[in-house]
């Protein structure tokens, strides 16, 4: 692999694993509050739909963007009135959500642009684009500093950034801040968040719209500044890698970096490999390299990850007892 | 003071009530859990709350606690009435609440666990220096030590009650009603909580107390009042009662509060325990060479605190879990040894019996009807039908007589055993257990919330079992049960029998081998 190839996957491995880094924060902040969260993958699918169709209407990116979260912020309060309120079955709400998800999206993507689900292509300016940072073209050839400046911190569109910063203000949040206390509290007993005379229902309906928020973030970047359009069922599973990722992170900000990265930078060796003969095997098989992360996945979730113990509360609604 | 505030109604007090409960009344449904309290509590005191479970007491400090709201009556907070609607409402009067099971965040910090709810401010930084100051006050104040540092989920149950205490404290709780305070700690715990309690009432705080246990009422408290079937049915200075006026007031006829028994005559060894040893799935030792023998006729009590090998104890002899080593033997025939044990059916088959600690877990189906309870473990037996099918009429005359025999209530074979009362759910294992005449029977916890009354019926049966020439043992968290049925107590710390003691000896003595301190004696 030469120097080309490397930045190459590096520059992949960072666009990849940023809508993991969203989804994962996303359910973070859920699953921290105690509301289990596997309808991740729903809430993005839905707002990588709304943020193209918007974009595609109104030309504009920004528009997109709060498209994506509104469609992705009423998903999450839709789980959140049915295992808050009503104290459904966090898992059952969860899978709807996805299913819901994936067929409306498909539906109205048929119905209204009839291209089998696809919604229609954007231009450049209604998507994120690439920024370039000042100096950075200037610097390109300085060794070391210049070529990461110019490869790896510049040039990328908004949404990525925003993913990356996102990992240090959640940590400020969760471990530096009052809600960040109160919602590490209720997932773990929301009796004494209770007994202490702060709502839990609003705590977590709190933190399901901060859910709410990142993955409809994730969901935009998906459909208007990775691509350029809506194709059906885009996310591709990429709500339950960020699932995994998060469990693999034991709940924590910093570790959820980590694991997504890792899994993006699976995903990116896993295109970079398509094609290449490997001695003694011949050509590896598109489809075994693009299982890479999923069968990475299935192995740490299968106990290499030591003990990960979640949220204490988590999954279970809270009733008020005696 | 502002005496003339308009509630003085010439009681010849200096000061208003710290806490004044005016015809409180509540429902759930068609129980009616409170009917018309009327309660004073004076500032500075400590008034005990005793009753049965089920009498209304947790109901009543909820509605102070303002978990729930009364349908009508009143509360009055030094002389001025409040409304209480939230717990928010009950800390903003200045009252606090050490719950049976702590309201504690594990993982948190005690630090974090203080401020939780009172952070003061979005930011926590400021909140943090805020409340390590106030602890290290309150610490010099009231003698509650402890590491603001410390993650609570791993510091003793004594000291998590402590961080309960400093809690409603830090708030500026004036009045702390403690729900059942002493269940989980041992006797030196419990002290150190009544020399707390002495310290925080020589402050003029106010304290309530709920349990059930009346030495405690008789040991710190100046007044007591009895609820009964959701109503105060007295109010006395403690100095002018005593426990058995109390019993009696709590359950509506005279009680009998020690157990009556002679002298055991024990005969031969029916149960024995060589060197049991057993670790659980994660390689931690829970019993470590524990030795021991049961004779016919007689009753072993094993005293401990909760968490040092009683229940891995009861269930290992049980044939719930296999030995690492050792050697168990039942009326001489061997059961269980290095890593093998026969199973909990053919256990029962060589006359052994168990009542579980958890009835719950272990003990019953509780979305069973009562008849089906009453035969579970049984069920092979020929006299139910034998085969695979049962014969419903013959296992419900069963249950029917067994009912009737031990005072089941209400008398409805056919009822959902999670409908019946704690007390009656005991006396169905108990029943099961009892009616087959086993050897050797095992009782976890006997009564662990079950009513006084029940209790007192649950302890005869033992005994007279015992007196028919039975080996029993009894695992109890409650000294005072340990100490009334036992003919000799053994003490269980950290997997290992650290003393047999005679159920008469000093209870500072055994409380200390209870908490893993070597007497002195060691006799």
């Amino acid at each position: 692999m030469n120097a080309a190839d490397f930045l190459d996957v590096v520059n992949a491995t960072l666009r990849l694993s940023t809508p993991l880094i969203l989804a994962a924060l996303a359910g973070l902040y859920s699953e921290r509050s105690g509301i289990v969260d596997i309808g991740l993958e729903g809430k993005m699918l839905a707002a990588a739909f709304s943020a193209a169709v918007i974009a595609a209407l109104t030309g504009s990116a920004w528009l997109g963007l709060l498209g994506g979260i509104a469609a992705s912020l009423v998903m999450a309060m839709i789980h959140g009135y049915a295992s808050i309120s009503l104290r459904g079955n966090q898992v059952v709400s969860g899978v709807a959500i996805n299913f819901v998800a994936s067929g409306l999206t498909a539906f109205f993507g048929q119905a209204w642009f009839g291209e089998g689900g696809r919604t229609p292509q954007l231009p450049m300016t209604a998507r994120f684009g690439e920024i370039d940072f000042p100096g950075a073209q200037a610097v390109a050839d300085v060794p070391v500093l210049g070529l990461v400046y110019s490869h790896f911190i510049s040039g990328h569109n908004l949404l990525v950034y925003f993913a990356f910063l996102a990992v240090p203000a959640t940590w400020w949040v969760v471990q530096r801040t009052r809600f960040g206390l109160r919602l590490r509290a209720v997932g773990e007993n929301p009796a004494a968040v209770d007994t202490a005379g702060i709502s839990v229902a609003w705590m977590r309906y709190r933190a399901l719209m901060l859910t709410g928020l990142l993955c409809g973030v994730a969901g935009t970047y998906l459909s208007i500044a990775q691509s350029a359009a809506f194709t059906r069922d885009m996310t591709a599973g990429q709500g339950y890698i960020a699932l995994a990722a998060l469990i693999f992170a034991k709940w924590k900000p910093w570790p959820v970096l980590w694991t997504c990265l890792l899994f993006g930078f699976l995903d990116a060796l896993s295109i970079r490999l398509q094609g290449v003969v490997v001695p003694g095997i011949g050509a590896v098989p598109v489809q075994a390299i693009q299982a890479l992360p999923y069968i990475l996945t299935m192995i740490l979730l299968a106990g290499f990850i030591g003990k990960a113990i979640p949220p204490r509360a988590g999954g279970m609604p809270y009733v008020k007892e005696r | 003071m502002s005496a003339v505030a308009g509630q003085g109604q010439g009681q010849g007090e200096t000061s208003p009530p710290a806490i004044e409960l005016v015809g409180i009344d509540k429902r759930f449904g068609p129980v009616h859990a409170n009917r018309d309290i009327n309660l004073r509590v004076e500032k500075g005191t400590i008034h005990g709350i005793v009753g049965e479970n089920g009498a209304g007491k947790s109901t009543l400090m909820s509605i102070l606690y303002g978990f729930y709201q009364a349908d009508s009556g009143m509360i009055r907070v030094a002389g001025r009435e409040v409304n209480i609607r939230s717990s928010d409402d009950a800390i903003d009067a200045g009252i606090g609440m050490v719950h049976q099971h702590f309201m504690l965040v594990e993982p948190f910090t005690v630090l974090e666990n203080v401020m939780l709810g009172v952070e003061g401010g979005a930011l926590l930084t400021r909140g943090i220096a805020k409340v390590r100051g106030e602890l290290k006050r309150l610490e010099r104040e009231y003698a509650l030590e402890v590491d603001p540092d410390a993650v609570v989920g791993e510091l003793p149950v004594g000291l998590q009650q402590r961080v309960e205490i400093l809690k409603a404290l830090y708030r500026g709780a004036e009045t702390l009603i403690l729900d059942e305070p002493t269940g989980v700690l041992t006797p030196a715990e419990a002290d150190h909580l009544f020399r707390i309690l002495a310290q925080l009432k020589a402050q003029g705080k106010t304290v309530i107390l709920i349990t059930h246990k009346l030495r405690e009422i008789m040991a710190i408290t100046d007044a007591v009042s009895v609820m009964r079937r959701g109503e105060i049915v007295s109010t006395v200075a403690t100095r002018e009662t005593t426990p058995e006026q109390l019993a009696e007031a709590m359950v509506g006829r005279r009680v009998l509060l020690r157990v009556n028994k002679a002298p055991a005559h024990p005969g031969r060894e029916l149960l024995s325990v060589e060197n049991l040893t057993f670790r659980d799935s994660q390689g931690v030792t829970r019993l470590s060479d524990v030795s021991f023998g049961i004779r016919a006729g007689e009753i072993v009590g094993i005293a401990g605190v909760a968490g040092n090998g009683q229940s891995e104890l009861l269930e290992v002899i049980a044939g719930i879990r296999a030995p690492s080593s050792g050697r168990i033997a039942v009326a001489g025939q061997e059961t269980a040894g290095t890593g093998r044990a026969l199973l909990p059916a053919e256990l029962r088959g060589c006359g052994l019996a168990h009542v579980p600690e958890d009835r719950h877990r272990m003990g019953l189906v509780t979305a069973f009807e009562e008849n089906e309870n009453a035969i579970l473990g049984y069920h092979r037996d020929p006299a139910y039908g034998g085969g695979p099918f049962l014969s419903r009429n013959a296992v419900r005359d069963d249950a029917r007589k067994r009912i009737e025999q031990y005072d089941i209530r209400p008398p409805n074979c056919r009822l959902k055993t999670a409908n019946f009362s704690g007390g009656n759910q005991q006396k169905i294992v108990l029943a099961r257990e009892m009616e087959r005449d086993p050897q050797v029977l095992l009782v976890g916890q006997p009564t662990r919330g079950v009513d006084i009354g029940a209790i007192e019926f649950i302890h005869r049966q033992l005994i007279a079992m015992r007196d028919a020439g039975k080996a029993i043992l009894v695992v109890s968290v409650e000294l005072d049960e340990v100490r009334a049925l036992s003919d000799r107590i053994l003490v269980m710390f950290d997997g290992r029998i650290v003393g047999e003691r005679m159920p008469d000896a000093d209870e500072q003595e055994i409380g200390l081998l209870m908490a893993g301190m070597d007497s002195k004696a060691a006799a």
